[in-house]
């Protein structure tokens, strides 16, 4: 195979395996475990690449995504003992595991083929030069292979354990009662999460395995509303930013794994400005759409309030409505202008009164109380 | 009530939306100074909004509150706000006293740290509360409902013309429940308005003399004797009615 | 000592501990306020900053690489803001992503520079992990002005900080200007980790901001003594950490430093007067040595209901050591029991409940049974 696809490959594959478990991350309100296991792995990675003396070996991915795991023991174990708040346990766990990490790398350097940068920033361009070679037999790149491996992983934790990682993300208690201890699917979440950032860090480096799992699972939760398509729409959306992570890098010949964050990332801010229902400008238009209609609706209530009152000559006048409601005149002639052309209200001598129409259509909306909004 | 006095709390025509839908639906209400008022209403009814709307904490989409007849930001001093306790993170390196102190900040202005004096005022504080014993007490070690009766100490030490309760009696146990009804009773006599939002109906008549039922919008406003009925329960909380009717019918 | 009659060192010394006392000042109010964690997305934030400023300058020049990386980790925390304001994106999401996604544009900025004929690019990859021997003169007065800028500010708006980061709404309530002093607080932050990372670097930097506020809280019961402490904590880790780095080959000064903070924030979970773990095990302990009254109150009240006509009548204490583990203290807990008049023995040394202990046990058994029901 061209040693470019063969990385495109390993990109594709490398960032659907991170977007599969982000999803639950993003969904449970552990995005920054992510960061903390990427962080954490790193002394398990030295010690065990110092014994195997290579960076595909099963031994080394075992035993660093344990190192993973054991960072999240102990950072529950910190926040149980109700001393620091969660968020300083996570803080104060992972960058002294990082940091022994870096010391030992550093202090090893002149013995091992491994530096900070690498394990930081990560290096896709150099994957393939790593083969499986299985009796002399050519297989490909072991990085792809490995990210196969977890990618079907993860696939599979999600097949058989969807159901029930779904019921403990949104009602851990029921879960609990149900009989799916949540503290098992909690675990079997992290390992996958170790396991993947392990698998991920050589290609994408420490930080931008973070971005990988968080940004797509975090554009698709804007884009879609249930649980099935939000797998679906992050893969393809990891996908995406892996191909034009790797197009933007080759265009203008920097990181691959830089590139990868930073279109996963464009990809989120697409999501959050264009989104079709939850985006910044849909946004816009159906407030801008709704202030006007809001204020008629609000100013049929203040009329049908005062209505018959002694105080409805100064409340009602249309003079007086930007004081009364702290509007600006402008706003306060758009929400009259509004309500008159629909009939609803009529203009006597510059005080308002509502007609039939008004009056059933504000007592509807009060009557409607709970909801408002909904009318 | 009397067209001459000046209400302590006046809110007109009062909107506040999050997100565009209403949490608070065109609002009057009148408090009279000297009064002792519970709000009442359902969860979501926007009780608590209706408080941080009056302390000028939330901007409203309509309306106005007005304070002894100005606009709130001119009088913020004339209010004491006592927010749930809950909302707090009671692990905070402090005593009680210290705590308690801080409602003498606002008087104090900028830079100036607080003296004797106001050390005085707080320790004044904690005795009308019943604290005192507790002074320097890390707060971290606090009970429930010795939480609540610190906020209450500290609004005390403000010494403020209106004072404005978020669920005081929330999960307390029955020498604070006591205590905070003292203060109420102190705070009554020195002429000072009192609003709760409060939640158990039975104790409504008991506690206070005026009630505003709340949902979303002023159900009733007015004496406990004459608004506090079991037409108007039915009208603030709807289909609950049975419990309450029954409840209400008990007072 | 020797070693400190070498300038550098010195120079690197001071600008560590002064960096590990601002750390500890600022970092002491953000682990209160559960902001332990917007110093690592702010400094991961501030990288492309880094690469932008020499981009534009061309230079390695302190200033323009602390302004640039000040703007992009400003920026940073902006981005958070809108994104949790303006979606249903969670806090904690924003945060990885804005710093992961921060750090690759970073990193994609330092590849085109790497690129550049100009071999002035050597040098900024040590803010990855912090250079503390690289440090000038003029930095260590940049970090002197801070600190101070940091001292003065903490000590005229002290009564406000605290209400800030205990109470804010009532802090507005009051007419405390909140807001603005949050943005000042924020502001010098930002300033304090940008100035960090030529230390300590950008990956740890945020250690640095948590590690000594979160040990310091252990030791002390006033915020004031808390500062304090943090700042002291900050001041040790950065003086040894730059110290022990620099007279050590190979040993990194960020990681350093961190190693030694986490050392002192394990030392201080466990050990702390009042708080600490080995502390409570203590009390624990004390408290276990104490004879457990409840069991033996239940057993005897067990026991008063076989003799339905005549609840008081008496029972051998041997009945009851054998209703209980071989160590229990059960006359310790019968006499207990008597003290507080929920249990009384007659001539004989017979046992039995009073009618207080009687209805004592039976409260305690309707508690159990509805947390059994739960």
């Amino acid at each position: 195979m061209n040693p470019e696809v063969e990385i495109l490959l390993i990109a594709v594959v490398t960032s659907v395996a991170c977007a599969m478990p982000g999803v639950f991350l993003v969904l449970r309100r552990l995005a920054l475990v992510s960061d903390a296991i990427t962080h954490a792995i790193l002394p398990g990675i030295v010690v065990a690449f110092f014994l195997t003396g290579s960076l595909t070996s099963p031994l080394l991915v075992v035993a660093a995504a344990a190192t993973g795991v054991l960072s999240v023991v102990l950072i529950e174990a910190v926040h149980r003992t109700r001393l620091v708040a969660e968020d300083a346990a996570t803080g104060l766990v992972f960058p002294a595991f990082f940091s022994l990490g870096v010391v030992l790398v550093t202090r090893w350097a002149g013995k091992v083929h491994l530096d900070t940068d690498s394990v930081l920033l990560g290096e896709l361009a150099f994957a393939p030069f790593d083969r499986f070679v299985v009796g002399g037999a050519d297989l490909g790149p072991v990085a792809l292979w490995m990210m196969s491996g977890i990618l079907l992983l993860n696939l599979a934790l999600i097949v058989v354990v969807s159901k029930e990682l779904k019921l403990a993300t949104l009602d851990p208690a029921l879960a609990a009662v149900l009989g799916f201890s949540p503290v098992v699917l909690h675990y079997l979440l992290m390992t996958a999460v170790s396991v993947t950032a392990v698998g991920a860090f050589s290609a994408a480096g420490s930080i931008l395995v973070v971005a990988l799992m968080i940004a797509p699972p975090a554009a698709a939760y804007l884009l879609v509303e249930n649980f099935r398509p939000m797998l679906v729409v992050s893969a393809v959306l990891a996908a995406l930013g892996a191909v034009g992570g790797y197009g933007l890098a080759r265009w203008l010949d920097v990181s691959i794994a830089g590139s990868m964050a930073v279109v996963c990332g464009l990809i989120f801010a697409g999501a959050f400005t264009f989104g079709p229902e939850r985006g910044l400008v849909s946004q816009f238009r159906r407030r801008s759409a709704q202030r006007v209609e809001f204020a008629a609706r609000l100013l049929a209530v203040h009329l049908l309030h005062h209505e018959g009152t002694e105080r409805e000559d100064v409340e009602c006048a249309v003079s007086n409505l930007n004081v009364h409601l702290g509007w600006s005149e402008p706003a306060v002639g758009r929400a009259v202008a509004f309500i008159v052309a629909r009939g609803m209200t009529v203009d006597k001598g510059g005080v308002l009164h509502l007609t039939e129409a008004g009056r059933r259509f504000a007592e509807d909306l009060t009557a409607g109380v709970a909801q408002p909004g909904s009318v | 009530m009397d067209a001459a006095v000046v209400p302590a709390v006046e809110v007109e025509d009062l909107t506040v939306a999050y997100t565009g839908s209403p949490v608070l639906w065109d609002l009057d209400l009148q408090i009279g100074p000297g009064t002792r008022t519970a709000i009442v209403g359902p969860n979501g009814a926007g009780k608590s909004t209706l408080i941080k709307a009056v302390m000028g904490l939330i901007e409203p989409v309509a309306g106005a509150v007005r304070i002894f007849g100005k606009p709130g930001r001119e009088v913020r001093g004339s209010i004491a706000y006592v927010p749930q306790r809950a909302t707090l993170e009671w692990d905070f390196p402090t005593d009680v006293l210290d705590v308690v102190t801080m409602g003498t900040y606002g008087r104090l202005g900028w830079f100036r740290r607080p003296g004797p004096s106001e050390r005085a005022i707080a320790e004044a504080a904690l005795e009308q509360i019943e604290m005192s014993s507790f002074a320097h007490r890390p707060i971290a070690q606090l009970s429930g409902g010795q939480q609540q009766r610190i906020l209450l100490a500290r609004a005390l030490a403000q010494d403020a013309e209106i004072y404005l309760l978020d669920e005081p009696f929330q999960g307390v146990d029955a020498p604070t429940e006591r205590a905070i009804v003292r203060v109420l009773d102190d705070l009554a006599t020195a002429g000072r308005t009192v609003v709760v939002v409060h939640h158990d109906l039975q104790t409504v008549a008991e506690y206070f003399n005026h009630v505003a039922l709340l949902n979303v919008r002023i159900i009733a406003a007015g004496p406990v004797a004459t608004t506090f009925t079991e037409e108007n329960l039915r009208l603030t909380f709807g289909g609950r009615v049975g419990v309450l009717a029954a409840r209400a019918g008990s007072v | 000592m020797e070693i400190f009659g070498d300038w550098t060192l010195r120079v690197v010394a001071l600008g560590a501990g002064l960096l590990g006392a601002v750390s500890g000042f600022l970092g002491s109010f953000a682990v209160l306020r559960r902001q332990s964690l917007l110093g690592d997305a702010l400094s991961h934030a501030a990288l492309p900053g880094i690469a932008l400023a020499f981009l534009i300058t061309g230079s390695k020049a302190t200033v323009p690489i602390l302004v640039g990386a000040a703007v992009t980790g400003w920026v940073g925390t902006l981005v958070v803001r809108l994104i949790v304001q303006r979606s249903r994106v969670p806090y904690d999401a924003a945060l990885g992503l804005v710093l992961s996604v921060f750090f690759g544009l970073g990193l994609v900025l330092l590849t085109v520079i790497q690129k550049r004929p100009d071999a002035a690019q050597a040098g900024l990859e040590t803010y990855l992990f912090g250079q503390a021997a690289a440090l000038l003169r003029a930095d260590v007065i940049v970090m002197a002005v801070v600190a101070a800028v940091v001292l003065l500010v903490l000590m005229l708006a002290w009564k406000e900080m605290k209400v800030l980061t205990f109470d804010r709404a009532y802090g507005e309530s009051m007419g405390l200007p909140m807001a603005r002093l949050d943005g000042l607080v924020t502001a010098l932050l930002v300033v304090t980790i940008v100035l960090g990372l030529q230390t300590v670097g950008v990956v740890l930097m945020s250690a640095m901001i948590v590690a000594p506020g979160a040990a310091a809280r252990q030791w002390t019961r006033r915020l004031g003594s808390m500062v304090t402490v943090a700042a002291g904590i900050g001041v040790a880790a950065g003086v040894s950490g730059a110290v022990l780095s620099s007279v050590v080959p190979r040993l990194p000064t960020g990681p350093t430093i961190v190693l030694i903070l986490s050392g002192v924030v394990g030392m201080s979970l466990l050990m702390a007067p009042e708080r600490g773990l080995v502390w409570r095990r203590l009390q624990l302990g004390r408290l276990r040595r104490r004879p457990r009254q409840e069991p033996v109150l239940m057993h005897l009240h067990a026991l008063s209901l076989q003799h339905p006509d005549d609840p008081e009548h008496g029972h051998e204490v041997s009945v009851l050591r054998t209703m209980n583990p071989p160590d229990t203290d059960v006359e310790g807990a019968l006499t207990a029991l008597a003290e507080r008049g929920l249990a009384g023995a007659d001539g004989e040394g017979l046992w039995a409940p009073t009618e207080l202990g009687r209805r004592e046990a039976a409260r305690t058994l309707a508690r159990l049974d509805l947390e059994d029901a739960r």
